[in-house]
């Protein structure tokens, strides 16, 4: 669901000019306002106090830790959901019983808000880490199963046939068939759990406070300081943004065999 | 519903049953503490009373005010802007980088911020409502505008139709199986960004309930509230989803 334009092949950049017009505009917009002297400067600091605070904490590291600490959870739980998604995922392609025992929990689970059931992982892994990592765990598993599922349901039925005519097994066919059919759907719900398992991350930290993007961001509020708000902001977009083309680049690496990374016809 | 259909939605919904009594099997047998996982008749019980209490639903007001108000205000925005970038080139040149720097930003880290510059109060979490789902809204109602079959914009132009009876009638319209998914997805986030709003500044609604019965140590009350939230979810979804099957007869599948 990137939004990202159509790329043509050459020629003048011109979505590139309106990007960096954009962002030009939006800091002019900043710019305007906090010169103007009408707004409080606790509502709309100038922007080169932020800059300042993001050039101060960078040197004195706390950005790179509050960084890592996110991305680590972020990550660990992004990896537990695969781990545990795709083979529930192909189970329910792949099984009557599969499909029957988690088609109802997907259908439940995958609407919920799963921030709610925070208070319960704080009651039960107590702080640190844990359960924010289960936090990521969760919201991520039920994009991963069900894409994985839809993928392995949807694998084109002649791909199967042809195999089985050959003399495979079934177990070799669901190997060197059905997986692999299946992995531009896995990969989709690997890549959109990238930007999920951040998202989660930050709204955890934000209810356990502490060392994180999202526990300093949130201080930074509590404490009505607003420069520190605006260069959390910024650093969070950054890391999004880095995130997500980190994503795109490593499904194009994956999948380059498929032919959606061929040249477009 | 027939007797047929009760038996088939029990068949379908029986690994959640299952789990439910593994629930209370668990507890009673000492396998976990209830003080960590209180049984399932606690909560239950709990949940009858805060029904039976009323107290209930003062909450759920609150929060469906909200989610109300910022989800229809982004359908409104979203599928408009969508539409338009859809349409003109101009537009889409205009808000795609806009977009673009709202698409990587996780939408919890706004909290703070809406709180230092609208308060406490409803506007800041309608706000974020706002902001939480307005993305799948324009990138559903862009594909779908996008992906008009251009022989039916030529035959309405053919037929004298400017621009505006264009995009009212035939994109608007080609364009509603898309919009109604983007509505769907906004639906789920609006209550994640809601639930998560409610948990770190709320002074009523169903997040700031679960908030307050945890750290008042009622387990079962915060249980029961959590169940509550994840029914309506679950409700919303689908009663959208029959209600877009509804609008989308029409559509030969």
């Amino acid at each position: 669901m990137s939004p990202a334009g159509s790329r043509k092949a050459a020629g003048f950049p011109t979505e590139a000019v309106f990007q960096v017009g954009a962002i030009l505009f939006l800091l002019a917009v900043w710019y305007g306002f906090a010169a103007g002297g009408k707004i409080n400067v606790f509502l709309l600091p100038r922007p080169g106090a932020v800059f300042q605070r993001l050039a101060h904490d960078l040197a004195n590291f706390r950005i790179a830790e509050d960084v890592a600490t996110t991305l680590w959870r972020a990550f660990a739980g992004f990896v537990i959901a695969a781990v545990v998604g795709i083979p529930v995922g192909l189970a329910m392609a792949r099984s009557a019983f599969g499909r029957w025992f988690f088609d109802p929990i997907i259908a439940v689970g995958f609407p919920a808000p799963k921030i709610a059931f925070m208070p319960i992982f704080l009651l039960w892994f107590g702080v640190g880490d844990l359960p924010l990592i289960v936090l990521v765990a969760i919201n991520c598993f039920f994009i991963v199963a069900s894409s994985t599922a839809a993928g392995a349901a949807g694998v084109p039925r002649l791909l199967i046939w042809s195999a089985q005519s050959l003399g495979d097994s079934r177990e070799s066919i669901f190997r060197r068939v059905v997986v692999p059919a299946a992995l531009p759907q896995i990969m989709n719900g690997i890549q959109v759990s990238v930007p999920v398992s951040l998202i989660a991350a930050v709204g955890g930290e934000m209810l356990t406070g502490g060392i994180g993007l999202g526990g300093s961001i949130l201080s930074a509020g509590r404490m009505v300081d607003s420069v520190g708000v605006y260069s959390g902001l910024v650093v969070c977009l950054t890391v999004g943004f880095v995130l997500l083309k980190l994503s795109e680049l490593a499904r194009r690496r994956l999948l380059h065999w498929h032919a959606e990374s061929g040249p477009a016809s | 519903m027939m007797p047929g259909r009760i038996a088939q939605t029990l068949y379908k919904y029986a690994p959640l049953v299952i789990l439910a009594v593994a629930w209370e099997a668990a507890v009673r047998a000492g396998l976990v503490s209830p003080t960590m996982l209180p049984p399932l008749s606690d909560v239950f019980k709990s949940l009858v009373r805060l029904f039976s209490h009323g107290a209930i639903f003062g909450h759920a007001w609150s929060s469906l005010v909200r989610l109300v108000t910022g989800l229809s205000a982004a359908i409104v925005v979203g599928v408009l802007v969508g539409l338009l970038m859809g349409t003109w080139r101009a537009a889409h040149l205009i808000f795609q980088p806009f977009l673009n720097l709202l698409y990587p930003m996780p939408k919890s880290a706004l909290i703070p911020l809406m709180m230092i510059l609208f308060g406490l109060g409803d506007t800041s979490k309608i706000l974020l409502v706002f902001l939480g789902c307005l993305l799948p809204l324009v990138v559903n109602a862009y594909n779908g505008a996008r992906g008009v079959d251009t022989k039916l914009v030529w035959s309405a132009r053919n037929l004298g139709a400017g621009n505006l009876r264009v995009l009212t009638s035939i994109r608007t319209r080609a364009a509603l199986p898309d919009i109604m998914n983007g509505i769907r997805t906004a639906l789920a986030f609006s209550f994640v960004i809601l639930v998560n709003a409610e948990l770190i500044f709320g002074q009523d609604g169903l997040g700031y309930l679960v908030g307050s019965f945890g750290s008042l140590g009622e387990y079962s009350s915060m249980f029961a509230t959590i169940i509550i939230i994840v029914a309506a979810g679950f409700a919303c979804d689908r009663l959208f989803q029959r209600f877009s099957d509804h609008l989308l007869r029409w559509r030969a599948v």
